[in-house]
């Protein structure tokens, strides 16, 4: 039995892989009892994956910010282009 | 008097004859903000209005004239994604043009993949405007799947089920193409940042 659980131990250490998908899941949504169990036990002994944990966060942010910017800059259709809208709209509405 | 005239042909209905001159451009911006395409774009924002026309009579104005069109094209825009989305599965089923950043037998960083230190989560203004033409660059490296949830997620803030719904993606998948969108991103920032 102990010897079991050490081995499950050994197994959550090594999975930087599950670690690393847990640290982006507990981002957006609240994780299991087990999966935080699991994400403590790995990051106190992983100094590359808290790392890994500290460069996402901040891309996360980045990542925010930049959505946000590209949404509120403006863009503006040629008058032609808009003249050529219309006038579909404008036959539509004909017939 | 003028703005009263203006409310109650509002309260009337859609009026098309002026669709294009007051929320054309809103579109085109919407559009253009989720796909980097001026061209689709464009033709997007014609197929909305023409769309919209088949459906007037299905606008109730409980909500305005622009919320309505919007969410005629905000449709669009999805399809687009999904197409891109299974013309993507198809191509490449998975990733295997990806790099494994991981020990396949037991999840441990591969060498070459380990994050290594870099000063990006730093208050600094020009750090954070370096950071951000970097992640511009990378995002468009990544595939269309990730693009547009990256895009769902952040520009509209679409709840987690609505996305895989719109997606057609399964909740676990979500979260395993989430975090593999950010393992690739991060392991971009890292090599272009100096």
């Amino acid at each position: 039995m102990i010897m079991e659980q050490m081995g499950t131990i050994k197994k959550i250490q090594y999975d930087c892989r599950h670690a690393t998908y847990l640290i982006e899941k507990r981002q957006q949504t609240s994780l299991t009892l087990k999966e935080r169990v699991q994400l403590f036990i790995h990051l106190l002994g992983c100094s590359v994956c808290r790392l890994f944990q500290q460069q996402s966060r901040a891309i996360t942010q980045a990542l925010r910010q930049l959505f946000k910017r590209s949404a509120e800059q403006t863009h503006t259709l040629d008058e032609g282009v808009k003249r050529e809208m219309q006038e579909k709209i404008n036959e539509r509405l004909k017939n | 008097m003028k703005k009263f005239f203006k409310l109650s042909t509002t309260a009337a209905g859609p009026d098309p004859a002026h669709w294009v001159a007051a929320y054309a451009d809103y579109l085109y911006t919407y559009a253009l903000a989720r796909l980097d395409d001026d061209e689709l774009c464009r033709d997007l924002v014609q197929e909305t209005f023409l769309a919209a026309l088949e459906k007037l009579s299905e606008f109730r104005g409980e909500s305005s004239e622009r919320t309505w069109l919007t969410a005629i094209l905000r449709y669009k825009v999805i399809e687009v994604y999904r197409k891109k989305n299974s013309a993507w599965l198809t191509t490449l089923d998975g990733h295997e043009s990806e790099p494994e950043y991981f020990e396949p037998d037991n999840g441990h960083w591969k060498d070459a993949w380990a994050p290594r230190p870099m000063s990006i989560d730093h208050a600094d203004p020009t750090i954070r405007k370096e950071l951000a033409a970097i992640l511009e660059k990378c995002l468009q490296r990544l595939p269309a799947l990730w693009q547009a949830i990256f895009s769902m997620k952040h520009m509209d803030e679409v709840k987690t089920e609505v996305i895989c719904e719109e997606m057609k993606v399964t909740p676990s998948n979500y979260w395993v193409i989430l975090h593999r969108a950010k393992v690739n991103l991060r392991a971009c920032v890292e090599k272009l940042w100096s």
